[in-house]
């Protein structure tokens, strides 16, 4: 069938399945936009900021398993655009990201609005095209959704000159993918399946390290199987978070810079770490040449690149978690003998007893991870958890009780402020029967505060809840504990805005809260209301996220708890 | 660790932006590429680059792993046993000894391939390491020009 380039963007869209774009007209992509203004094949949610709309989509691609789509224009648009690029790439989130470009006989030219798009998103996508023919687009646009949702995920960015999307070409959608030069692994190799379970049916000390790969996956309810038919106990990454249920008996915790003692000190006594979707991260390793020191190291990772990186990997698995993790149960069977890791589990029970994860209640004043766990108490599995990037982060991921997979939505690699309230419209899109909280602090609320408008305008109802301590408060940790308490730049003491006009002024709701029993109050009546809401919740101002592995150190160096007043 | 000289063979999909990608994974380790050729595989649709480099092993793995990561990339080689030859253009001024100079380019598998009023330009075909030594050796003809081709190599 003959159509433009604009009308085949939006056949493929609908081919495809999908049924929510994020993104932000102009110029270069106004050809598209009037055909999105024809159709009824999906809906276009009009963000107020293209950063904002690529991280609604990660929102709703990390909540649904779906790739997510944003739209936006040339030059400015697309720039703006970039960090979102860079945030899904660091996470794997499967996205497309249509942007407009200058006429091609204007590319290269200096035009209006125009920039090397495809030369700026090269090292911050998984892969990207420049379409220079219409007749291309069919082909282009079934790659781009099958590329960023196969393998290892991650997004993919399409650049559309405007001639292209009004020239008229042939659109047959039908045609196979046919890219040779990309076959990801996605079985392995049973030989070294074997192999590896011969290590875990021999080790004492045997740690499971779940990463986000298996988010990806699907393959949580696999994992559970799989840990509590062995009776190995597991450790989580911040991106694993959910993976197992937070009350599972084998979950030990979160491990790495802020992971709990048990978990570190785990990692640190271990015989055989078994890491699955994971990919020994800084942030989890510490000092690499002290990490897991004393074990053999099991890999399974769909990335090959991924698979001795950092850390040798004795056992090396190239393919994807959740069927690798079914063979191994299978070839596992009866051979594990749970006798065999009591004394194990021993130690890691006197870890836990030790150092739990915990803080001081303070009189008068709220302390921040009593929000987070109060919020669990009252929504737990009603609600998905989204996050900023901070100590708010970090107690979120330490103190939420997390139920299931893809609940906790949260910038892990990029560490991208302002992700939160854009991914938690994104969350309550894919998810509309839950209640979408982003848990956010007094800086990061503001990077993206413009949507405001989007999620009241087009009834997103999340509830931001601001861990308020006027600081910019994991950089002013970091200034109190390693530079002699300069707190450069970080006291926001004297730049707050009033929270409550603010999100009345975009006709939400706000609460000012001072008191546990106001919090309350607070966060029933915006569930109730099911509003766009601020929760501004004052909490104690220099409360630090403990434990803490200083950078570099080592997993078993733990500071323990914050001594400051 | 160590720094190795390195050359390893790329087998690409011959289309617009490949080389920058495979190139951008260098510098944005802030590796250096010594040299670099590229030319398509004859009857397909495929290109082939030779990059010669050095840094630490660790680095060139990681480089190696994501080059077989990026979509319109075959095959990677990192050669070990291998045949590597390479080119080079030197300009001579025809008032130098014109004869020895042929002698020697006769001597790295070269001759004189033009000759003009003013000078002369000598090709050379050899080793790397070779090609290294023809050019000092011919320092003291005052070359007014050189050019290299930069490595192929084909594995034993």
């Amino acid at each position: 069938m003959q159509m433009s380039g604009a009308q085949m963007v939006i056949e493929a869209l609908i081919a495809e399945g999908v049924d929510t774009v994020f993104g932000y007209p102009g110029g270069a992509i106004m050809n598209v936009y009037d055909e999105i203004y024809k159709q009824d094949g999906f809906d276009h949610i009009l963000t107020r900021h293209e950063q904002a709309a690529v991280h609604a989509a990660e929102g709703y691609a990390k909540a649904s398993g779906k790739v997510g789509v944003a739209m936006i224009t040339s030059g400015p648009g697309f720039t703006n655009a970039v960090t979102g690029l860079a945030d899904a790439y660091m996470d794997s989130i499967p996205l497309v990201v249509i942007s407009g470009q200058v006429p091609m006989s204007l590319i290269g030219t200096d035009a209006f609005q125009e920039i090397d798009a495809v030369g700026i998103s090269r090292s911050c996508t998984k892969h990207n095209y420049l379409v220079t023919d219409a007749k291309e687009l069919p082909r282009i646009l079934k790659e781009a959704f099958y590329i960023a949702s196969s393998g290892r995920p991650g997004p993919v960015h399409v650049d559309i000159p405007k001639d292209v999307t009004a020239q008229m070409a042939e659109f047959d959608y039908s045609n196979p993918i046919a890219l040779e030069t990309y076959k990801p692994t996605i079985k392995g190799n049973s030989r070294q399946i074997k192999k590896a379970v011969d290590a875990i049916v021999n080790a004492k000390r045997p740690l499971f390290y779940l990463g986000g790969g298996i988010i990806n996956s699907n393959a949580s309810e696999e994992i559970r199987r799989f840990v509590s038919m062995t009776g190995i106990p597991a450790v989580e990454t911040f991106m694993a978070r959910g993976t197992l249920r937070y009350d599972d008996e084998l979950l030990i915790s979160m491990l790495g810079m802020h992971g709990s003692y048990a978990a570190n000190m785990a990692m640190s006594e271990t015989d055989l770490v078994i890491a699955l979707g994971a990919r020994f991260d800084d942030r989890v390793t510490g000092k690499l040449s002290e990490f897991a020191k004393n074990a053999n190291i099991i890999h399974v990772d769909i990335d090959p690149a991924s698979i001795s990186k950092l850390v040798n990997a004795h056992y090396p698995i190239v393919g994807d978690v959740k069927g690798v993790v079914l063979a191994m149960m299978d070839s596992i069977a009866d051979r594990v003998d749970r006798s065999r890791y009591v004394p194990w589990l021993e130690t890691i029970a006197n870890f836990e007893k030790l150092h739990p994860l915990s803080y001081q209640e303070e009189e008068g004043i709220i302390k921040p991870q009593w929000v987070i766990e109060r919020i669990g108490e009252l929504l737990g599995d009603h609600a998905n958890i989204s996050t900023d990037v901070g100590q708010h982060q970090m107690w979120a991921a330490q103190f939420y009780p997390f139920t299931r997979a893809r609940q906790f939505i949260s910038s892990g690699g990029l560490g991208t402020m302002g992700f939160g309230f854009p991914a938690a419209m994104g969350v309550k899109r894919a998810d509309k029967d839950r209640i979408s909280i982003n848990i956010t602090g007094d800086g990061s609320i503001l990077m993206n505060i413009q949507e405001l408008m989007t999620a009241v305008e087009s009834n997103l109802p999340v509830i931001n809840v601001i861990l308020n301590n006027q600081y910019l408060g994991m950089v002013r940790q970091w200034q109190t504990l390693f530079y002699d308490k300069r707190h450069s730049s970080t006291d926001l003491s004297t730049g707050q805005p009033n929270f409550t006009m603010l999100v009345e002024s975009f006709g939400g709701v706000g609460y000012e809260v001072t008191t546990k029993a106001e919090f309350d109050a607070a966060l029933k009546d915006a569930v109730e209301k099911n509003v766009v809401a601020l929760i501004n919740v004052s909490v104690a101002r220099l409360e630090n996220v403990m434990p803490m592995v200083p950078s570099g150190g080592s997993l078993f160096n733990m500071m323990l708890a914050s001594k400051e007043k | 660790m160590a720094d190795a000289r390195r050359v390893i063979s790329v087998i690409v999909i011959n289309e617009a932006s490949v080389l920058s990608r495979v190139t951008d994974l260098f510098s944005g380790r802030g590796y250096n590429i010594e040299s670099l050729t590229v030319a398509p595989v004859p009857d397909s649709k495929y290109s082939r680059l030779t990059i010669v480099t050095s840094g630490s092993i660790r680095v060139s793995e990681q480089i190696v792993k994501q080059l077989h990561k990026l979509i319109p990339i075959l095959k990677v080689y990192e050669h070990a046993d291998l045949v590597e030859k390479e080119m080079a253009l030197v300009k001579f001024p025809v008032s130098e000894n014109i004869s020895d100079i042929g002698m020697l380019a006769a001597a790295y598998n070269g001759k004189i391939v033009n000759v003009g009023e003013e000078t002369i330009i000598v090709m050379v075909a050899d080793e790397p390491k070779r090609v290294s030594n023809f050019l000092n050796l011919v320092k003291r003809y005052h070359p007014k020009e050189i050019v290299r081709s930069g490595s192929v190599a084909l594995e034993r």
